[in-house]
């Protein structure tokens, strides 16, 4: 919890820039000392983590990323949530929630909440395995590495599949009274793939991974 | 803790006559336009940043109107059809006896967006006037609104499932309303809303300028 980075005191005897970070949240400058792995760096002055390097961080994000990948794979194609009511019953999948906008004034909603919940987490996972899948082996970063994460990383707050979880969990709730219903294994991949997306962004330290492509690139 | 207003061993990118990386936090001396480590734009303090969170404000707060008057669901049963806003959908969920649920679909429609449109205002004036709250719990109350404004769509994926399930051939048979969809709309500005404030911007705000 100590922000083990001294802060910089005197613009006068101001180092290399190089040798500096900024708090990317409030601009205060730090030394920017190698941290060792499992220690995180926090800024002296609104405690934003800078820095928090892991053992095997980049091996394990594209592990979650590519487990994800799988899970979102089987949450798409096996029924989600089952209704049972007059004897009959109505199986729905991932793609048919989606569609519930699709007809009338409500259209426009259906291309969104395919990006919210299937689109965007896709790209997200894809290009995170594009970036750091080459930096796990050690290799030089891919083409376009660098577009590639910072993308991945403007879509973060855009992947809702957690949000879409607790509204099922609400939904079912609301339904309840009005049919018997079941859950189908699309929903539980649908959950686990919600554990690992929670895991891997938690294994994930931004400055980290960029200080990582920057080392790798060949000049 | 300390007291952060007076903290003067702090000096900043900007005071220092560099600029920071907001992305990766690579100092750089001025004059470039992209960061030389990973390509973003590079702006020692975002100068538009208040008139983008305003403008995107005003949208959210214009889309939210109807979202609260239109209906949210429409319910079709043996004839009748019922259309129930984000109020009554919480109102008929305590009827139900789900006090847990009513109250997760009651923060997320109604008191997460009610306060992050208070939150951001607060914060968007806060860098031209004087205000109470230090610094650093104007930032704290800055990570809340970033952290907590997606979970509003909560109610969109409840009406949306729900559509889904409960099809023409049943008994019963659920209508998105229009309502939902001014309601996405208003929780996706208030997010553009709020990533459009420069964080930075409320650390320099009471400093005067430190030169
Ligand atoms: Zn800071
Ligand atoms: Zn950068």
């Amino acid at each position: 919890m100590t922000p083990n980075v001294p802060d910089v005191t005197l613009a006068d005897s101001l180092p290399d820039p190089a040798k500096l970070i900024a708090c990317p949240q409030c601009d205060a400058l730090h030394l920017d000392a190698d941290l060792p792995i499992g220690s995180t760096s926090r800024c002296v002055r609104c405690h934003t983590v800078l820095e928090s390097p892991r053992q095997l961080a980049l091996t394990r994000i594209v592990m979650l990323a590519a487990a994800a990948l799988i899970l979102m794979i089987a949450a798409i194609f096996f029924p989600f949530l089952e209704l049972h009511a007059a004897g009959r019953i109505q199986r729905s999948s991932l793609l048919d929630t989606v569609m519930a906008f699709s007809t009338g004034m409500t259209a426009p909603l259906t291309l969104a909440m395919a990006a919210l919940i299937v689109i965007l987490p896709v790209t997200r996972f894809v290009s995170l395995i594009y970036v750091l899948a080459p930096m796990a082996f050690g290799w030089t970063p891919a083409r376009h590495a660098s577009r590639a994460f910072r993308i991945a990383e403007a879509l973060r707050p855009w992947a809702m599949a957690e949000v879409f979880i607790v509204g099922v969990a609400v939904a079912l709730v609301k339904v309840a009274g009005l049919a018997h219903l079941s859950i189908g294994p699309a929903f539980w991949a649908f959950v686990a793939l919600v554990i690992v997306t929670v895991l891997k962004d938690n294994f994930m330290c931004r400055v980290t991974v960029w200080k990582t492509l920057e080392q790798r690139r060949p000049s | 803790m300390e007291n952060t207003r007076t903290a003067p061993s702090v000096l900043t990118a900007r005071a220092a006559g560099l600029i920071g990386c907001t992305q990766c936090g690579r100092v750089q001396t001025p004059g470039a336009a992209r960061c030389i480590r990973c390509g973003s734009v590079l702006q020692s303090r975002d100068e538009a940043s208040l008139q983008k969170v305003w403008a995107w404000f005003f949208a959210g707060l214009v889309v939210y109107v109807p979202a609260n008057i239109y209906p949210m669901l429409r319910t079709s049963s043996l004839g009748k059809t019922t259309d129930s806003t984000i109020l009554g959908g919480v109102i008929d969920l305590i009827h139900h006896g789900s006090i847990g649920i009513a109250l997760i679909v009651f923060f997320a429609s109604i008191v997460i967006p009610v306060g992050k449109f208070i939150a951001i205002a607060y914060l968007a004036l806060s860098i031209r006037h004087r205000v109470k709250l230090s610094d650093h719990r104007r930032h704290i109350l800055y990570e809340i609104v970033e952290f907590v404004g997606r979970w509003s769509m909560i109610d969109v994926f409840v009406v949306a499932i729900l559509a889904a399930l409960v099809q023409l051939d049943f008994a019963a048979h659920i209508n998105p309303g229009i309502a939902a969809v001014s309601f996405a709309l208003s929780v996706a500005f208030t997010m553009m809303s709020a990533q459009s404030f420069d964080p930075r911007l409320i650390w320099d705000a009471n400093k005067g300028n430190p030169a």
